[in-house]
């Protein structure tokens, strides 16, 4: 298998602060990636890095057997697209139009559209299922729908890569899950590699191939759910009481949160 | 539809409406004569030479200048607002007018021509306030968007000092129409210096046109810009450069007209949408429309004499920005 992305002993700094600590990994085509971790573990850095946004303090980082820095900033949008966490649109435009601006890498620089652009919006708008909210305008979309309007323009910039900061946060249970569906078609259907950021490790463990679980700008585990999500990584990544058994929906990990009243009850119980 | 012929389309519709809002700006006057009188002493000038120069060297750079005026004014809003993100950004709201009018007087005042000298210090002034206000407002809060605007006024506020600080230390003749120059002024231009404005800012016109695809795309934030290919910082360098030197250029030659830059984009962006390159066209044309009707209003509102243009774009424009602002805020 040849691998999407790799990182080499990356290291980012804010300022003076390292957010990112030498840390190393690869992501192999078309898979289902999920970097998980802590508040402040330098998730968001990460991507942003590679997204081409920020520039790194150390290391390198290889899209496709290149080294980013090879890459301009139009021929990098023609391979990896970025969701970004509630984005959003200053102005009234309307679905159509803003699934149309990820077209913008293909283009010339007035964005003139060709019949292959329409035909790719249209393919994108009945892939995301917003087909019938086509000429509705952004601010009269619920933030469920705006968000799914965001990742169909990303499927408009005809990516290989696909790379999603907590795209479900702030988002309730349905959404979540059409979401996550939708990045999982993605891949199946057109071999695209998903990175995503999630806070929902329960999400993360239905839907990955790969976790990356980072804390303090650093690795600390990575591999499949099972793998990755066990009890004991688990409780010193994130510093509080869990529950891990099978999901019974699909044999992986299942975390559970133990609040404190109820973690002498459990311990007795001999679990956890 | 093709959105070429969606261009082309309004900007057809837009220019004849400019051409007859000029043919209208030159036709009204104090020497009251009717508009075949005048077309007629055009083409016949030695019939009646009076007319003829009146129109040839007074009303017509006048009008070519208003029109010049409102479409960079029009122009630099959209930008701003789009650049900032703030749909109530605008030249003079912000003080960048403020502070091109800074540079302006001192360059009077060393006794620079008004092109380059003039226009060279305008400039200057302008790039300062922008940096300043870029500086106020920059971090990341959720009251961003107020606090550009408060920035703004108070950079404003303190150019407005410093101008009527220069104004007193001074005896010099050449600011001896300050005030009026002040709150906008259209009528100190001659047919070549507005022909040379108008070669100045042409090409501004162009580099915004063609960077218009942009600004749609930075209207989803500068980072999902950058990942769909866009190179931000040259792209925001350049408009913020290319808008603060045209609006400039405008205010070295007829001083402060506030709000414009608010009024006709938000006007255009109603009827037309939000597709900035639909709006930079439609700004340019309608922005000219707009300020040659408002200096026809300032010509004759008054019973004697005329008042500043200014004053004109500040009585419709101001309440617009309170109501914009209250609706905003909702």
């Amino acid at each position: 298998m040849n691998a999407a992305i790799e990182v080499n002993h990356l290291t980012c700094r804010y300022d003076a602060l390292v957010t990112v600590d030498r840390i190393s990994f690869s992501v192999t085509e078309g898979e289902f990636f999920i970097i998980i971790g802590p508040n402040g573990s330098g998730k968001s850095t990460l991507m942003n890095t590679i997204a081409g946004l920020m520039r790194s303090a150390g290391g390198e980082i290889r899209i496709k057997n290149r080294p980013l820095k090879s890459y301009t900033q139009k021929d990098l949008a023609r391979t990896i697209a970025l969701v970004r966490q509630q984005a959003s649109v200053d102005f009234p435009f309307t679905v159509a139009e803003v699934v149309m601006m990820g077209r913008a890498p293909h283009q010339g620089m007035l964005g003139l559209e060709r019949t292959a652009d329409q035909a790719a919006v249209r393919e994108a708008l009945t892939f995301t299922d917003l087909h019938h909210l086509a000429n509705r305008k952004m601010h009269q979309l619920s933030g469920g729908e705006r968000q799914r309007v965001f990742i169909a323009r990303a499927i408009c910039q005809d990516p290989e890569i696909m790379l999603l900061d907590e795209p479900t946060a702030a988002l309730d249970l349905a959404h979540q899950t059409r979401i996550m569906d939708l990045m999982e078609k993605l891949k199946q259907e057109k071999g695209t590699t998903i990175v995503m950021i999630s806070h929902d490790i329960n999400l993360a463990s239905l839907y990955a191939d790969t976790l990356l679980l980072l804390k303090n700008g650093q690795v600390i585990r990575s591999g499949s759910p099972v793998a990755v999500l066990a009890y004991d990584v688990l409780e010193s990544a994130y510093g509080c009481s869990l529950l891990v058994d099978t999901n019974p929906v699909k044999a992986c990990p299942r975390i559970t949160l133990v609040p404190e009243s109820q973690l002498e009850r459990i311990r007795k119980a001999g679990k956890g | 539809m093709n959105i070429i012929k969606r261009i082309s389309i309004i900007s057809i519709i837009l220019t004849i409406v400019l051409l007859l809002t000029m043919v209208l700006g030159i036709s009204v006057g104090s020497s009251d004569q009717n508009l075949l009188h005048m077309v007629k002493a055009l083409i016949y000038p030695e019939q009646d030479p009076v007319l003829s120069a009146i129109v040839l060297k007074l009303r017509f750079p006048r009008v070519l200048l208003a029109v010049i005026a409102g479409a960079v004014l029009s122009l630099g809003g959209v930008v701003f607002q789009s650049i900032l993100r703030n749909p109530l950004a605008e030249p003079y709201i912000l003080g960048i007018s403020g502070g091109a009018a800074i540079g302006a007087i001192l360059g009077i005042i060393m006794g620079l021509a008004r092109f380059p000298g003039v226009g060279f210090t305008a400039f200057a002034g302008s790039i300062l306030s922008l940096i300043l206000i870029l500086y106020l407002s920059s971090g990341q809060t959720i009251f961003q968007k107020d606090r550009l605007l408060l920035s703004g006024v108070m950079v404003n506020a303190f150019c407005s000092a410093v101008i009527m600080f220069l104004v007193s230390i001074t005896r010099d003749a050449r600011l001896h129409n300050i005030i009026f120059w002040l709150m906008g002024d259209f009528s100190t231009i001659n047919a070549l210096q507005a022909g040379l404005l108008l070669v100045m800012v042409i090409p501004c016109f162009i580099i915004i046109f063609m960077l218009s695809h942009t600004l749609n795309l930075l209207s989803m934030g500068k980072e999902t810009a950058k990942s769909s290919g866009v190179r931000t910082r040259l792209i925001i360098l350049v408009q913020l450069l290319t808008t603060s030197f045209m609006v400039s250029l405008v205010v070295g030659y007829c001083g402060l007209l506030g709000f414009v830059g608010l009024v006709v984009p938000h006007l255009m962006r109603i009827r037309l949408g939000p597709d900035h390159r639909v709006l930079v066209p439609a700004c340019i044309l309608g922005g000219g429309a707009y300020m040659v009707l408002c200096d026809i209003l300032a010509r004759t509102l008054p019973e004697q004499g005329e008042m500043p243009t200014g004053v004109v774009t500040a009585l419709i424009g101001a309440p617009l920005f309170i109501y914009f602002l209250k609706r905003s805020n909702r």
